[in-house]
């Protein structure tokens, strides 16, 4: 019978593993409002393989870093020492200007709008596949985390929470090329969006013929897509491009270093916008 | 045996390929493909189609995409490699090395062409990075083919050696 051969057998497993994947395919992009039950359990499971991996890797580079690669520390510390010290004395000189600004604003009668609860956490792993640019983190909504929260570091903004599994949560990169925020320039409030380029660059689009935006602005978020509270550094315009006088491209320079990234800080708070939506009755 | 070895191989290269796009984040390399092509060539079509599958689809589940995007693309290019590694010689590293480029460029074809089409996702003009993708597949799966190859004969020539020197 034809239908036992080998080869015949092969090409029909083939055909039907590929029509497989197309019903697949099809199911989701006719039905995106939520995320897949198959995509949730599996990356919750799968996050369990990256936390053990990320500790295994953690352990290794801890007995580098903490036993092996000790030398220059002495060197180091004399540098931190000075670093410190200069760090309190501009400690000392922001507290005095946020005292000052606290009784403006209390002169002025404005609440503190940059009030903001986070959770602190870790980075286990990356994205399986090198054309998306998401991470892994180690807190999940057993922490609060939620879909749609912001994601911080130190130096800017990292990108919003895509799937808060129970242990674990997704994090979209703000350089992912689906991933985009509400941003301003913060020299002459030039509004636009910031878009991922999906290499390390983002761009920034929409923005308006009139606006002045030049190469070494900085870049913060606007908060009006109700992800990311504003103000938040976003990365410094490193070159532009007119035709005319409209902009063709805008390019930046995130500030975060997404290859170095290792701890994040998750906005807990909701949007302004969220929590104007709770409160109504 | 076969089929649990090529489970382990892909969840290996998931694991390490999640571990350092965290530090190289250039799409220099995709492990996991890697992984199916090597199948596929060692085990033939319906090896090679089987791992693409799976393996496209744990990375698709794991990356947010759309869940079968990447599982058809590594179907195709794991079946596609199959067939080259029954139909042809390829035991030489040079024609290894084409095969692993042209599955590179062939899965971003797919995997690209379908996210454009259906207007999901853009990719500019991924030439460089593709090619420098292709580039860096070959080069990791001729290496992997290499120390299969070379391990077996050394551990036998350890093992003549030791038995040699009790004599």
């Amino acid at each position: 019978m034809a239908i036992l051969d080998v080869r015949l057998r092969a090409g029909y497993l083939f055909l039907a593993v590929v029509i497989a994947h197309l019903v697949l395919i099809s199911a989701q992009v006719n039905a995106r409002t939520g995320v897949p039950i198959l995509e949730t359990v599996t990356f919750g499971a799968f996050a369990e393989v990256q936390r053990g991996t990320s500790a295994v890797l953690n352990g290794f580079r801890g007995a580098w870093t903490g036993y092996i690669a000790l030398r220059n520390v002495r060197t180091e510390n004399e540098a931190l020492r000075q670093e410190l010290a200069n760090a309190q004395v501009e400690i000392q000189r922001q507290r005095a200007l946020a005292d000052r600004t606290r009784s403006l604003e209390t002169i002025l009668g404005l609440s503190n709008s940059i009030d903001l609860q986070t959770a602190a956490a870790q980075i286990i792993g990356a994205a399986a596949s090198p054309d998306f640019r998401t991470v892994t983190i180690d807190k999940g909504s057993a922490h609060q985390l939620r879909a749609d929260m912001a994601v911080l570091a130190p130096t800017g903004v990292v990108g919003r929470v895509v799937i808060a599994g129970p242990r674990a949560s997704r994090v979209q990169l703000l350089v992912d090329r689906n991933a985009a925020a509400g941003a301003l320039i913060e020299r002459s409030r030039a509004q636009g969006v910031v878009v991922g380029a999906g290499d390390d660059r983002l761009r920034l689009d929409y923005v308006s013929e009139t606006s002045d935006v030049a190469v070494g602005d900085k870049v913060v978020t606007s908060g009006i897509d109700g992800i990311y509270p504003k103000g938040f550094v976003i990365g410094v315009v490193d070159s532009v491009d007119k035709n005319g006088v409209a902009y063709r491209s805008i390019g930046i320079r995130p500030a975060v270093d997404f290859s170095t990234l290792e701890d994040v800080l998750v906005v807990l708070t909701p949007a302004p916008a969220e929590q104007a939506g709770a409160e109504k009755p | 045996m076969k089929v649990l070895w090529a489970l382990l191989a892909t969840v290996v290269a998931v694991a390490a390929q999640t571990t350092i796009d965290r530090w190289f984040s250039n799409n220099a390399i995709d492990l996991v493909l890697v992984v199916v092509v090597y199948n596929a060539l060692s085990t033939g079509r319906v090896g090679g189609m089987l791992t693409g599958s799976f393996a496209g689809l744990v990375q698709d589940t794991l990356s947010g995409g759309v869940i079968g995007m990447a599982g058809l693309s590594k179907t195709v290019v794991g079946f596609g490699a199959g067939i080259v590694g029954t139909q042809f010689i390829v035991t030489h590293s040079a024609s290894r090395f084409v095969v692993f480029f042209l599955a590179t460029v062939v899965n971003a074809a797919i995997f690209m062409g379908l996210y454009e089409l259906l207007g999901l996702r853009h990719f500019g003009t991924p030439v460089v990075a593709v090619a420098g993708q292709g580039l860096g597949n070959a080069v990791v799966g001729v290496l992997a083919f290499k120390g299969v190859e070379v391990l077996p004969g050394a551990v036998e020539r350890r093992r003549m050696a030791r038995s040699g020197l009790r004599r």
